[in-house]
């Protein structure tokens, strides 16, 4: 008697939890894909790169703005017409510039932005090397034994 | 003294850099469209279905280019000063009715008045992805040359309109108001 309760229960709170994980399939669900799988996955990596500028912390593969859906649409009908990627990269930067890019390219203007999380990393890393040294030469000189 | 002065001079660019960026408005994307000619396109008019309207009517003169649609707040906003440019500035006002319903934009235009020479009205959102369009409204200034000059996002307002606009246009077309 319990335990048929417990099991109703319980399906009840699995299927409550199935219908409101639902949802999100739906979001982004209606559009047609490709039938080739090669062009689907390239489309599908290529939309995961694009910013959303209404929502600028998607990618248009994330975002339901209707601003996204339409350069989906755009980019679909792009490739369907046989764009190559970088193709559809240079339509995009040429009407929205290099922010609508989740990877900016690297050119002058982006050098410090690429450049600096290796310089800075090397900074400390050259710190490190500085500082294990001058302990390791100071534990010698007052003959400690190393652990 | 280097290994004080070096940490103190790093850390300072990087805080100069961060100032910068918390200071910088992220909803402002500049557009790669300026001082490049005016996309071209080819739309019905939004009061004639029957009616094409197409970039054409822009490069004779200097002129206006306001993407709006009634779902859109900041352009109610703007309304009553695009009205009142379209009269004192000599500037003709062309708009791009942006993803819209056709009644409602009518409607629209009815109730509060008409500042546009002509609207073209862009259902799929097709044409204002060819002018970088991700806010609107949007108002861009295209010279007697067909270039776009200026791209203004958010509500048209007087300060703006003084500080942005006017001196371009004087530029553009010789005087200001534009003969």
């Amino acid at each position: 008697m319990s335990i048929g309760r417990l099991l109703r229960g319980l399906r009840q709170l699995t299927l409550a939890t199935l219908a409101s994980w639902s949802c999100v399939g739906w979001a982004i669900g209606p559009e047609p894909g490709f039938e080739n799988p090669a062009l689907e996955s390239e489309y599908q990596a290529l939309i995961r790169e694009v910013r959303c500028l209404v929502c600028q912390n998607q990618t248009i593969a994330d975002s339901t703005a209707p601003l996204a859906a339409d350069l989906r649409r755009e980019i679909r009908d792009l490739m369907a017409d046989g764009a190559s990627r970088a193709e559809v990269v240079r339509f995009l930067v040429d009407r929205y510039g290099d922010f609508v890019l989740y990877r900016p390219p690297l050119k002058p203007s982006t050098w410090a932005l690429w450049g600096a999380p290796i310089f800075l990393c090397a900074v400390g890393l050259l710190v490190f090397v500085r500082v294990v040294r001058s302990r390791l030469q100071q534990s010698m000189d007052d003959e400690l034994p190393s652990q | 003294m280097w290994r004080y002065l070096l940490p103190i001079a790093l850390f300072a660019i990087l805080a100069g850099f961060f100032a910068r960026g918390l200071n910088l408005n992220p909803g402002y994307v500049p557009s790669p469209l300026i001082g490049k000619p005016a996309p071209r396109f080819e739309l019905p008019a939004l009061k004639d279905p029957a009616e094409s309207i197409g970039s054409d009517v822009l490069g004779k003169e200097t002129a206006l280019f306001n993407v709006w649609a009634t779902w859109c707040v900041g352009c109610r906003q703007e309304h009553a000063f695009l009205n009142e440019i379209a009269k004192s500035s000599g500037v003709p006002i062309y708009g791009l009715n942006w993803k819209d319903n056709r009644a409602s934009a009518l409607s629209w235009l009815a109730t509060l008045g008409d500042p546009y020479v002509a609207s073209a009205f862009d259902e799929i959102g097709e044409v204002a992805i060819d002018w970088g369009v991700y806010g609107a409204p949007e108002t861009f200034l295209v010279g007697r040359n067909g270039t776009v000059l200026f791209k203004h996002i958010a509500p048209l307002t007087p300060e703006v309109w003084q500080r942005e606009f006017i001196p371009r246009i004087q530029a553009d077309c010789g005087a200001y108001p534009c003969p």
